[in-house]
């Protein structure tokens, strides 16, 4: 009985691994028909790991507090919806978006202020670039010591980490202005805030959205790593280290699968954005037909 | 550039930090210092506060000399094999990164491989791989660690583990971009060639990707001492810098944590410049001109 799941599982992957293989092989003026290809073949491949996974660990018999089957970690997911949605707005809501907005804000601001100084900006650039090397999270500790348990400690961290891979990249933007651009807003007389708002801001979108898209990933990871050292009793990084103690593997999961949307979308808001702001650029131009 | 040019600024802003580091302790440091001589009975003026808030036990904000003196403390003076070395802790979460990083790149490469020679993996794979970027992975950290203990596994293996998930991906899209990066006119010539597909990927496809590698394993080193570090967070695990931070945080040793900090930190500059040094010798053996 068992097996069969098993069998089961595997005859599926295979099927889908050689739809997947024929799909991939069709030839079609059809643009309408070949998106739906495109959009197809990685929705099928992900079915057939969720497929594959239920088998697998049904199957073997393998114990749900190793790796629950992904049947029950939906219905965890759908039983516990007020507890996932409270951890959701203490973490994501308050933490990570209002994190997420004074870092990426500081870093735009500061970037434009040290913008007439080449001065500080060799000296700033290097070290931001060093900074985004180092292990950020673990200010963690420092910051919930200063400003306590709850989401501002959050909060302050995520906005260290967001902070550096703004300030970088609006840095680098703002220079991508070719000199024959500033050249024809002198012959304009464009003053030099006429320029920036003009040429040299457009110019930087790309750059820019760049370092939103860094941060929207990093802003999640933030937040909930600083709620590992401290935080009331709710919040996503909470609820995940709390509930591995209690070997409750499922809600694990359950909170994973709830931070795993909640990023991808953040990152697909600010990639729409890009698109609708950044219309001129040529990857977003190329990227409907490529 | 010279030297002077390049440094300057760089250092000028250092000791701007590092000024501003010092008035900040003072400030930070000083309602203790208060505290305590109201509770004396006693006043204390200014110029008493000052030199009091550089030697606290337990600072709000530890001065920079503080912490220089417990790294050099911890490292120096302490046997190397001593509990109380940050050696020692360096040790363990060094290994963990780099087994991790090991697993991770020779993963990456391979699936690169898969991606770059099937049509039907890149299709399927490729979409998760990028999605995967953008889901807070870091969250999953505390349970691979939990259930690989429950399981009897333990030690460096579960870090290394946290490590590889997180180093794998730069890693895989960096080597997807690079292998795809030879031109047609240059295939072409492989195929005016009669190379077979795996002398073009020798000969072309591999010096090919080199750039591309490199600057996906900087990232991926960076972020594996990142994953080591975390996965040392959710057991409260006895040794690694990210069991100093959690102790630190425990315990209210900020100056502990700072070290700690540091330690990490000057880890990360240093693998990150190993892995450049690396860079430059390979491109200097396949005669690449600076």
């Amino acid at each position: 009985m068992t097996s069969g799941f098993l069998y089961g599982a595997i005859a599926f992957w295979l099927a889908a691994w050689a739809i997947n293989e024929w799909l991939v092989r069709i030839r079609t003026k059809d643009h309408t028909l070949q998106r739906i290809i495109r959009l197809a073949v990685p929705l099928l491949f992900g079915t057939s790991i969720l497929v594959l996974w239920e088998g697998i660990v049904r199957g073997f018999n393998i114990p749900s507090v190793l790796l629950p089957p992904p049947s029950m970690i939906w219905t965890r997911l759908i039983n516990s919806l007020p507890t996932l949605w409270a951890d959701f707005r203490q973490t994501f809501l308050k933490s990570v978006i209002t994190g997420y907005i004074m870092g990426c804000g500081l870093g735009f601001l500061v970037a434009i202020a040290i913008d007439r100084s080449p001065f500080l900006q060799k000296g700033l650039l290097p070290l931001g670039n060093f900074v985004s090397a180092l292990p950020v999270v673990g200010v963690a500790p420092i910051m919930v010591m200063w400003f306590g348990f709850d989401w501002q400690s959050k909060v302050a961290v995520v906005v260290i980490m967001t902070f550096f891979p703004m300030l970088v990249n609006t840095v680098s933007g703002l220079a991508a202005a070719s000199s024959m651009e500033k050249d024809l807003m002198r012959t304009y007389a464009a003053s030099w805030f006429q320029t920036l708002i003009k040429l040299r801001l457009p110019a930087a979108w790309p750059f820019i959205f760049n370092a939103l898209k860094i941060n929207s990933t990093l802003a999640l990871i933030g937040a909930i790593v600083a709620e590992f050292f401290g935080t009331p009793i709710v919040g996503m990084g909470f609820r995940i280290s709390t509930e591995v103690g209690r070997m409750n593997v499922d809600m694990v999961w359950a909170e994973i699968a709830v931070a795993a949307v909640a990023g991808s979308a953040f990152y697909g808001i600010v990639a729409l954005v890009e698109r609708a702001v950044t219309f001129w650029h040529p990857s977003v131009r190329g990227g409907q037909t490529s | 550039m010279t030297m002077r040019e390049k440094f300057l600024p760089v250092l000028s802003i250092v000791l701007a930090i590092v000024a501003i580091w010092y008035v900040a302790a003072v400030y930070l440091n000083a309602p203790f210092e208060r505290d305590t001589a109201a509770r004396a009975g006693t006043t204390i003026t200014f110029s008493e506060i000052v030199p009091k808030t550089m030697f606290q036990e337990r600072p709000v904000l530890p001065a920079p000399h503080q912490v220089i003196a417990e790294i050099w403390d911890t490292t120096v003076n302490k046997p190397i094999t001593s509990k109380r070395s940050l050696v020692y802790h360096a040790w363990i979460t060094l290994s963990a990164t780099l087994v991790g990083f090991g697993i991770g790149t020779v993963l990456g490469i391979l699936l690169a491989i898969g991606i770059v020679h099937n049509r039907a993996m890149d299709r399927s794979l490729m979409p998760w791989v990028i999605a995967s970027q953008t889901i807070p992975i870091l969250a999953i950290a505390p349970m691979i660690i939990v259930v690989l203990n429950a399981i009897g596994i333990s030690g460096l293996l579960p870090k290394a583990l946290i490590s590889t998930y997180l180093s794998f991906f730069p890693i895989v899209v960096g080597m997807v971009k690079g292998l795809r990066s030879p031109e047609q006119i240059q295939l072409d010539l492989m195929h005016t060639y009669n190379a077979s597909s795996a002398q073009t990927f020798w000969k072309l496809r591999w010096p090919a990707s080199m750039p591309y590698l490199f600057t996906s394993l900087k990232v991926a080193i960076a972020i594996s001492l990142v994953g080591a570090i975390v996965g040392e967070l959710p057991t409260g695990a006895v040794a690694g810098l990210g069991a100093r931070l959690l102790a630190g945080s425990y315990y209210g040793q900020t100056v502990q944590i700072w070290s700690a900090l540091f330690m990490a930190a000057a880890l990360a500059a240093v693998l990150v410049v190993i892995v450049g040094a690396a860079h430059t010798a390979v491109l200097k053996r396949m005669g690449a001109r600076p």
